[in-house]
């Protein structure tokens, strides 16, 4: 099965080429789709738990209970 | 004030996708770039990274986002050997969805430091939490050199089939 490949245009020539990746820059390319997994993961991680702090301050908020430091972090900057 | 925008040069994705996009020999006539993408990755994911870089370095690269995935907004910051652009939707995603992103970058050819902005968004018709993504970006490669190439990568995957990036030139007279 033949490696994926790359395009890339000469700007000077208007020259398109499809490349075929080496094995090394294919190797390189599932290390950086494993470092990217994660980092997505991590920025959804603090998302979802930013959210949950703010909906957390809100019901506190409502029922006249006092915040935490992080959930009052959320509402004032 | 830049006043003229043209074309340096384009491409469509074929077939059978395209891992990365390289622009080359980008002549150094004029005073900003801005480079329009619309992207898709084939993996088996709902969304993955666009990554950007300058003349094939590997270094000096930062960048600070504010992104909101459908649930809330939230910043952050990224620094290594590429720049985090933008989401683009994959096979799980959507079908026939894509990420839809301008990068601008002035002065690209002085001998400064090389700042960007863009917005961009990942299309995906669902409002579940990292679903789908909109970015306010500000990018920054550290180095004096003039903007020759600038690479496009899907992390990890190719780029889908009809995708597109347009590089234009834009002049101040």
């Amino acid at each position: 099965m033949p490696n994926p490949t790359r395009i890339e245009i000469d700007c000077s020539t208007g020259i398109e080429s499809i490349i075929e990746l080496t094995d090394a820059e294919v190797t390189q390319m599932e290390a950086e789709r494993v470092a990217a997994e994660a980092r997505k993961a991590e920025e959804d991680a603090k998302s979802a738990a930013l959210a949950d702090l703010k909906a957390s301050a809100k019901a506190k908020l409502i029922a006249g209970k006092p915040l935490t430091a992080e959930e009052a972090d959320t509402l004032v900057l | 004030m830049a006043n003229t925008m043209t074309l340096i040069s384009s491409v469509t994705v074929g077939s059978g996708g395209a891992s990365s996009i390289d622009f080359t020999s980008i002549p150094s006539t004029y005073t900003d770039l801005v480079l329009k993408v619309t992207a898709r990755g084939t993996q088996a994911a709902i969304a993955a990274d666009c990554y950007l870089k300058y003349n094939a370095s590997g270094s000096g690269f930062s960048d600070r986002a504010i992104v909101g995935n459908g649930g809330t907004a939230s910043s952050f910051s990224d620094t290594g050997a590429q720049m985090y652009w933008f989401s683009i939707p994959c096979a799980s995603s959507t079908a026939s969805t894509f990420g839809n992103a301008e990068l601008y970058v002035p002065n690209y050819a002085g001998s400064n430091n090389k700042s960007s902005s863009s917005d961009a968004v990942t299309e995906n018709n669902s409002s579940a939490t990292g679903s789908a993504y909109a970015h306010l970006y500000a990018g920054l490669w550290a180095n004096s050199a003039a903007i020759n190439q600038i690479t496009l990568t899907n992390s990890g995957g190719n780029f889908a089939q009809f995708s597109t990036a347009y590089l234009y030139g834009v002049k101040n007279a």
